[in-house]
């Protein structure tokens, strides 16, 4: 059960600021929504969690006449983002707060027009304004100067705008401009079928899908109160694994690309082909694509393919080892990663980072830890934890992740062998009205947090998805002080998702 | 894989299809440019005319040859194209990828082809970091609106001869991404492409087959 609190919107700082005070509460998600059509206002859901894991929402309802509330980031710095997205996406402003830039709409966007609400037509085109004034404030002063990147990489990348402000190579300060690959994928959800949600809650970003499948379905099963059986949780579980041993060996290799290390490149790349070769063999696509679905999965995992799984990461785990104690030996490679990127531990408590960056800076937040989901049981998972927040913390972390990950796999996989086959789906039925709840899941890069609200019918009527990669709003914090060719290191070590953002 | 014997046209299939891809009407049709390969078609076709396949959707040169059964032989044109940009570029190939509003998939498994496994440089195939280098424009993602610019401007960067291969389902058709506010339709209705790879994402070997039939290293015969 999740305890909600409604408060006048003026209340909000203050109820926010208690909670994150005395009960030591830190904030998950805030969504916003139109809530006109049933005759309410505007609504604000600032949903925190609890150390127990247990979830909190603070409310309020925005009289429409005056769609204006006072900002929480103030108090609560974690909410600077969503804050912004509310004020993009449904003219809701945050009064007072600090950076009231656009967020997810770009420049060229007119002004008055917000695409999550109801009265706004999301299969419309908009005509952009073809002379936007940019929001880049930029640094300037005697031997300043500006280095933009982008959105069009070099590498084969995902896009995005990044300015650089320094003095020669030495960076001050880092604004990115994001949102390139905003594909309107809450506001396509709004009014669709829960299958049609699933599709495209696998294709909010390709190395994330079978997280975002299993957050998103999650979410529906707790508002139908309709739950999978044991062996479809531990199937889940598995494959989620498998998803963060394919993303993590990846990520690893590619970081090594960003201090030219080109032969652990080509090492690591062979390790992780062959991890996603495994999952097309057992569940049918390299990315997990069409595994899960609200309910259960589509897909068995036999004796057959649980074997396949335990020889096969068995293998690689061991190549990965010595891939690794490599790595670790090789000291042109290891003296890049020390006290570069730093993110400091308060910082990303206070900004709300998750994941592989939060864990690197010394803060416990894994949901397979905190609210353990599918197959997992308590205890099953420790967060692995690393103090100095640098380049190479967030390597050693994804270097332990991993091989706990091959552990994990095992004991999961020896559970589910003594779990008899039984129907892998169960049937969701029509969903109830009025109801919301959220999906949580730790995905590669962090914390997944899917938010489905049903409306009068039961419908769709709200999707909001807060992915791991909002840990973007933290990146400039690593960057500002050091050297401008570190930054691809830098970007390689958090390894966030734009499309996962971007939505 | 569809067995056209099997198919008594009762249309399951279309009426299951989230993305619309499939139109059963005097025949069975599926537009493997909107295809997410989600397989429910295969789960409800009663007559066993759809079966799960063992080799990837290929690669073709117009939008319409990705509607199975293909309906017409390879447009001359575009073997003229081929036989032309093999006169030019000879058997090597500079690549410039774009990623115009994808959800990464694509982008990986771009990336996957040269890797030591797949190894596209074998074909004499090199990604490039500038479209002033390249030869062809990979493109994914259904073009989002704050893409566009972006996109068109680097298109313009590339000097003449230059091809355009669209990979991925959203890229050769916006499927499954609703197009509006946000979204677009494609690659193809900002740019001319001259090769579709279909697939939620293809694999690599389907992107490398893709490259290949752009420049004519491989030749389809019907």
């Amino acid at each position: 059960m999740i305890e909600t609190q409604s408060v006048a919107a003026d209340a909000l700082p203050d109820t926010c600021a208690a909670l994150v005070q005395e009960r030591r509460a830190r904030l998950v998600v805030m969504t916003g929504t139109d809530e006109r059509e049933r005759g309410r206002g505007f609504g604000l859901y600032y949903v925190f969690a609890l150390p127990s894991g247990a979830l909190v929402s603070i409310e309020a309802q925005i009289d429409p006449a005056r769609p204006e509330f006072p900002s929480v980031t103030r108090v609560v710095p974690a909410a600077h983002w969503y804050e912004r997205e509310v004020k993009d996406l449904l003219g809701i402003e945050p009064r007072g707060h600090p950076d009231p830039r656009r967020l997810v709409l770009h420049d060229d966007w007119p002004h008055g027009l917000h695409p999550l609400r109801k009265d706004f037509d999301g299969r419309r085109t908009v005509a952009r304004d073809p002379h936007p004034h940019g929001p880049i404030t930029g640094v300037r002063g005697d031997g300043v100067i500006e280095v933009p990147v982008g959105p069009i990489h070099a590498g084969i990348i995902e896009p995005g705008h990044f300015r650089f402000g320094g003095v020669g190579e030495l960076v001050f300060q880092l604004e990115a401009r994001l949102f390139y690959t905003h594909r309107g994928i809450e506001k396509a959800a709004e009014g669709a079928s829960v299958e049609r949600v699933l599709f495209l809650a696998e294709r909010i970003c390709g190395a994330c899908s079978l997280s975002n499948a299993v957050a998103y379905s999650q979410a529906i099963e707790a508002i139908a109160d309709r739950h999978p059986g044991r062996r479809t949780r531990l199937i889940r579980s598995v494959l989620l694994e498998l998803e963060r041993l394919y993303n993590h060996v990846g990520d690893i290799a590619n970081l090594c690309a960003g201090a030219a290390l080109q032969l652990a490149v080509y090492q690591g790349g062979v390790l992780k082909e062959r991890l996603q070769e495994l999952n097309a063999e057992v569940a049918g696509h390299r990315y997990l694509f069409g595994v899960a679905c609200p309910g259960g999965v589509r897909r068995d995992l036999d004796a057959a393919a649980q074997a396949r799984i335990r020889r096969e990461t068995g293998a690689i785990e061991s190549e990965f080892r010595s891939y690794v104690d490599a790595l670790l030996q090789t000291e042109s490679f290891m003296e890049r990663l020390v006290g570069t990127g730093v993110l400091e531990h308060d910082l990303a408590d206070e900004l709300g980072a998750v994941g592989v960056a939060a864990r690197a800076s010394g803060v416990a937040r894994d949901v397979r830890a905190s609210q353990p989901y599918a197959g997992l049981r308590p205890g099953m998972v420790t967060p692995v934890l690393r103090t100095e927040g640098d380049v190479r913390a967030r390597m050693l972390v994804r270097v332990d992740e991993a091989f706990a990950s091959f552990g994990l796999v095992n004991d999961l996989l020896r559970e589910l062998a003594e779990v008899a086959p039984t129907e892998l789906v169960t049937p969701i039925g029509p969903l109830p009205p009025d109801r919301w709840a959220l999906g949580m899941v730790e995905s590669p890069r962090g914390e997944n947090v899917h938010h489905v609200m049903t409306g009068a019918a039961g419908e769709i009527t709200r999707y909001r998805v807060r992915s791991a990669s909002y840990n973007w709003a933290l990146v400039p914090f690593a960057v500002a002080g050091n050297l401008l060719p570190d930054f691809p290191l830098i970007n390689k070590s958090f390894e966030l998702c734009y499309a996962c953002l971007d939505r | 894989m569809f067995d056209r014997t099997r198919c008594d046209l009762n249309g399951a299939c279309a009426q299951v299809c989230p993305v619309g891809a499939i139109a059963v009407a005097a025949s069975f049709a599926l537009d493997r440019a909107r295809c997410i390969s989600c397989s429910r078609c295969i789960e409800v076709c009663p007559t066993g005319a759809l079966a799960q396949g063992l080799a990837f959707a290929v690669p073709e040169r117009t939008r319409r040859a990705l509607v199975e059964p293909p309906p017409a032989p390879l447009a001359a044109k575009g073997q003229e194209l081929a036989t032309r940009a093999r006169r030019v570029l000879g058997r090597s190939l500079h690549v410039r990828h774009l990623d115009a509003g994808s959800c990464n998939g694509c982008d990986w498994e771009i990336n996957a082809t040269t890797n030591a496994v797949h190894d596209i440089q074998r074909f004499g195939v090199d990604f490039v970091a500038s479209p002033r280098h390249a030869d062809v424009l990979l493109v994914t993602g259904t073009v989002t609106h704050n893409l566009e610019i972006a996109a068109r401007r680097t298109y313009d960067a590339m000097s003449e001869p230059r091809l355009v291969v669209a990979v991925g389902a959203c890229a050769s058709s916006g499927s499954p991404y609703p197009s509006g506010y946000a979204s677009g339709e494609g690659a193809a209705s900002i740019l001319p492409i001259d090769v579709f790879v279909p697939g939620c994402p293809p694999r690599p070997e389907a992107i490398i087959e893709g490259l290949l039939l752009a420049v004519g290293r491989i030749v389809r015969v019907r």
